[in-house]
């Protein structure tokens, strides 16, 4: 470490902090532009499918049981589960498969 | 204290999925040279799980606070935008002083969950949003940093789709109901797909590329297929 730890800590909680910060607290007439309550209503699903893919297929120890997982996730899902049943069910998918596939 | 009980077990699943992301970095924090107390804080201070897995190898490395700064600023970035989102979302229980508490812990798993909401947010839902994640994302770095490996790789394993799962019923649900917010998550995951293909698109910040393509197809879709405002208007 060339600093002191706290002052690496000082400086990446700091940013990260404000950046979240700043427009949760600067920002509080409601907005009325219909392009920007578009954006804004858009950009929530945009980023986590674009998190959620192709990132998911990797997120386990094979793509074969990443399928699987996801798969479950989108039944449950469109099914409209709880997100609890749906997660859960997702890992337990997942574990199902690769302990099929240890075996096989 | 109603509201605050919704708000935990809508919590709770993202606390499950933190637990095993925090355990994950708990032990690549240590294996990483940093000690258990300082693998916790971090953790305790950022609540970032991309921003902190990027940190580790430059404190540990001795990196320059400018590279430390800038990384967290790219890959943290997309915060502000769930930020100014939530500003929208937030109802008048919510005070100056809750705000500045709040954004603490605005990570991307409960903004998702909290934007899900048709209604605005309230007070103490949100204060019980955030407390298992929180605490979550502690405590799993504490039991990776002090345990090292004790749950078996397969366990781990399968927890790692638990925050996917989550997302995929974040977005599909809504998208079963409106065409374009379909069309918009599908013309995302296919700019993500390009970013995360593409070698030389590869090559760009994580954080950067998530960014570029949620904005990207955001702007398209404000454009093509605007939300009509009575579509946006909830009762408080």
């Amino acid at each position: 470490m060339k600093y002191n730890f706290f002052i690496y800590i000082l400086v990446m909680a700091g940013i990260t902090y404000l950046i979240r910060m700043l427009p949760l607290v600067l920002i509080k007439k409601q907005i009325k532009n219909q392009f920007v309550l578009s954006f804004l209503y858009y950009v929530p699903y945009a980023v986590l499918a674009v998190m959620t893919f192709p990132a998911v297929f990797y997120a386990t120890s094979s793509v074969v049981s990443a399928c699987v997982g996801v798969a479950i996730a989108l039944i449950l899902a469109y099914l409209e589960k709880s997100l609890l049943v749906i997660s859960f069910s997702s890992c337990l998918g997942v574990f199902l498969t690769e302990l099929i596939m240890k075996y096989m | 204290m109603k509201d605050f009980v919704k708000g935990v077990k809508d919590g709770l699943p993202i606390c499950f999925g933190y637990v095993s992301v925090a355990f994950a970095f708990g032990i690549f924090a240590i294996g990483s040279g940093l000690s258990i107390f300082e693998s916790l804080i971090i953790s305790m201070t950022n609540v970032t799980s991309a921003g902190q897995l990027s940190a580790v190898p430059i404190i540990a490395g001795g990196g320059t606070l400018i590279e430390l700064a800038v990384t967290q600023l790219v890959i943290n970035l997309r915060y502000s935008l769930m930020s100014v989102s939530l500003s929208q979302k937030f109802g008048p229980s919510i005070r100056l002083v809750d705000r500045f508490i709040l954004a603490f812990v605005n990570t991307d798993e409960v903004f998702g969950v909290a934007s899900s909401k048709p209604e605005k947010l309230n007070r103490n839902y949100m204060y019980g949003l955030i407390l298992t994640p929180y605490l979550g994302w502690s405590l799993g770095t504490l039991a990776g940093a002090l345990a090292g490996d004790i749950f078996p790789p397969m366990v781990t394993s399968a927890l790692g789709v638990a925050i996917y799962g989550m997302f995929i019923a974040i977005v599909l649900i809504p998208s079963k109901k409106h065409k374009s917010t379909a069309m918009c998550v599908v013309f995302a995951i296919a700019l993500s797909c390009v970013f995360y293909y593409v070698p030389v698109l590869h090559k760009i910040p994580q954080g950067f590329s998530i960014i570029i393509c949620a904005v990207a197809a955001s702007l398209l879709f404000s454009v093509i297929a605007p939300i009509r405002t009575e579509d946006n208007e909830h009762e408080v």
